[in-house]
């Protein structure tokens, strides 16, 4: 297999409302910040890949209008998920394992703001059983935090405990909406207050993948993607054992996640009690520094949020603040879709 | 040229809304069938496990799966979340409790709503029991909600299986099967085009029509959208072009569109506005259908209030040559 790394990263600053920005303003300058990071131009790079959705636009075929900014002619190699950012990021990887592509730039972005997301989410779920009743996204993850509790799993102290040190963290991330800890605030779903649920905001993401030597020539220390896996569990909520995750535990084994510790872990966990649940699926112990960026407690634009966490765990490896991390992305209500990569940096 | 003044950005309310219209499988059918008719359904895997909600294919597995039986209308909580401020089109108006209820004689458990005065009221391991909606059509939503259901043994099950006993099998065959469902589906949006479109929109309210030049190909666009297609970067300078343009290719259209209150056949054309590096499109009138060209030269026509030209007319100038637009075509 060809050695494959993360070689630049960008984010925007994630903000409640960009009603200035459209969707191609707001994507333009974290697609000129990897570029230039890399010295790349648009005319370099072999593929190109994104992830965004459609219901939070409101609009059919959102994507394409973000096209203009990646300097789509003459024609590129293209394509699109409607998904988080981070599993356009697998199809890049892919693609360059194939070796048809040496360089790929992947991004995704989400703007939340026009609509209510948790209205919006909403019709992802089974449209025969579940959608028909409207639960939203905070209601399915208060479930799945009271079946934590009454597991003993956790309980309200600690859901706060992850808050407070998610968002204290974020006080170092310049481009996170909630930086610093602040109140847990009143019951927004019971178990699930203020404070244990996700920002909604705007953002956006990109990052470069490069390949073997190429990867060496456009970044000092590259972020080596050693594994990547993506696992899905039943649709049914009451199917699966809400307290667990064994997709992503799967994920992380077929990535090798197992094979040799990691330092740094970048959870996509937009609910305190998901955290409590990835960090036993993914077996992290204590001295796993998790989410340094704060994670997406302190930033959430959906269907970035999950590439960002890419993002950041290559970021670290990058700056020599680690050698070998865990990213996790996740989709779907109550972490039903995981994605786990793993990344190393090369002997400093 | 000018730089782009602050912008006053557009917002307007945007609905999306339609019935999605699914049809049913076999087991969907019955399922959503048994509940119009007051029973509830699962399917048996080929291990034995009971699911309900029913599905066509084990989860687990993927085997097709058709073995229906009967589950009581009474059944256990797993696990809830209190929902103070019920969101449009949930099942109950007040506050309510989310549950998963594994009924009696199921393996697995459906997501409803609990009836409930408060979240002192409910607790996982509670016994609960499904309270039907007047009127039911074969939807989910056939259950109203479950309500706290404390008086055990009293043989007020109704059919299904009682708890500790395996569930009976069921034929699925009703009378007026459900084969489909319509699920209504309303998203509310406040949309806002952001900076560059906004400024084009303003423009149009004073009768100009501003374009943006991309400061690395000087190509100008009209509409603008804020960056360059060709050169993936933000197009700021604004240029105000037209008013007058070339039309540079058009159709004769002879069906008229519903609710369309224009006579066929029309012309529909794309017009290269005088200094605009494309062309937008726009009807051409004034002129006989059969008499209109490439190179006509045209400009807009403002109807009192209107927001964007209502049509092209001919300008009166003669026609342009081929090679001043043959690149906007
Ligand atoms: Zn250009």
């Amino acid at each position: 297999m060809r050695d494959i790394a993360i070689v630049a990263f960008a984010q925007s600053d994630h903000l409640r409302r960009t009603d200035e920005c459209s969707e191609v303003e707001m994507v333009m300058p974290v697609l000129h910040s990897v570029l230039a990071q890399t010295g790349l131009k648009t005319s370099d790079i072999g593929f190109t890949c994104s992830g965004s959705s459609d219901y939070l636009a409101g609009r059919a075929f959102s994507f394409t209008m973000t096209l203009d900014g990646v300097g789509a002619w003459p024609p590129i190699s293209e394509s699109h998920v409607e998904m988080d950012g981070a599993w356009a990021l697998y199809e890049a990887w892919v693609k360059l394992l194939t070796g048809e592509a040496d360089t790929a730039l992947v991004y995704s972005y989400g703007k939340s703001s026009p609509g209510s997301v948790r209205d919006v989410l909403t019709r992802q779920l089974d449209p025969y059983y579940v959608a028909p009743l409207w639960p939203d996204s905070v209601a399915l993850a208060a479930l799945q935090a009271q079946a934590l509790i009454d597991a003993g799993e956790t309980d309200e102290p600690a859901l706060a405990g992850v808050a407070t040190r998610s968002r204290g963290d974020a006080a170092d991330n310049p481009h996170a909406q909630l930086p610093g800890a602040r109140p847990q605030g009143d019951y927004l779903v019971r178990p699930l207050r203020t404070g244990d649920c996700p920002p909604i905001g705007d953002g956006a993401v990109a990052v470069v993948l490069a390949a073997g030597d190429r990867a060496r020539d456009l970044c000092e220390r590259p972020a080596w993607i050693r594994g990547m896996d993506h696992r899905i569990e039943a649709h049914s909520l009451g199917v699966r054992d809400l307290t667990d995750s064994p997709s992503a535990r799967l994920a992380a084994e077929r990535a090798g996640a197992f094979e040799r510790p990691v330092d740094t872990a970048e959870l996509h966990a937009p609910f305190t009690s998901q955290e409590v649940v990835l960090r036993k699926a993914l077996r992290l112990g204590d001295d796993v520094r998790v989410n340094p960026s704060g994670g997406a407690l302190a930033a959430n634009p959906v269907m970035a949020a999950g590439l960002i966490r890419l993002g950041e765990a290559a970021a670290r490896i990058q700056r020599g603040e680690s050698d070998r991390a865990l990213a996790h992305a996740t989709s779907g209500p109550c972490l039903q879709q995981n994605l786990v990569a793993v990344l190393e940096g090369e002997a400093q | 040229m000018t730089a782009a003044p602050s912008p006053e950005v557009l917002r307007a309310p945007l609905v999306v809304e339609f019935p999605f219209t699914r049809s049913l499988g076999p087991v969907q059918s019955a399922f959503l069938t048994g509940l119009r008719e007051r029973t509830v359904l699962g399917v048996r895997t080929g291990d034995g496990t009971v699911l309900v909600p029913p599905v066509e294919y084990d989860p687990a597995t993927a085997d097709e799966i058709r073995d229906l039986v009967e589950v009581a209308p009474t059944g256990t909580v797993t696990t809830w979340a209190w929902e103070a401020s019920p969101r449009r089109g949930q099942p109950l108006t007040t506050p309510f409790a989310w549950v998963l209820v594994k009924l009696d004689g199921a393996d697995t458990a459906l997501l409803h709503v609990l009836d409930a005065p408060g979240p002192g009221a409910v607790h996982s391991g509670q016994r609960v029991r499904i309270r039907w909606a007047a009127e039911r059509t074969g939807a989910i939503t056939d259950i109203a909600c479950f309500e706290p259901y404390e008086s055990e043994g009293d043989g007020d099950g109704g059919s299904g299986a009682a708890p500790g006993t395996a569930a009976p099998a069921h034929s699925g065959l009703f009378d007026d099967l459900v084969t489909g469902i319509t699920a209504p589906a309303r998203l509310d949006y406040v949309y806002s085009p952001g900076r560059a479109q906004s400024d084009y929109i303003n423009a149009l309210a004073d009768r100009k029509t501003v374009g943006e030049r991309c400061p690395s190909c000087a190509k100008v666009y009209v509409p603008p959208r804020g960056a360059c297609p060709t050169c993936g970067v933000a197009t700021t300078d604004r240029v105000e072009v037209g008013p007058a343009g070339t039309l540079t290719t058009y159709c004769i259209v002879n069906i008229k569109a519903r609710g369309l209150d224009i006579e066929v056949p029309y012309v529909y054309g794309h017009i290269a506005l005088d200094g605009a590096g494309l062309a937008l499109h726009g009807r051409i009138g004034g002129i006989p259908y059969d008499q209109v060209r490439m190179g006509l030269r045209v400009e807009p026509v403002w109807t009192e209030g209107a927001r964007f030209p209502d049509h092209y007319r001919p300008t009166g100038e003669p026609d342009a040559d081929y090679d001043t637009y043959k690149e906007l075509i």
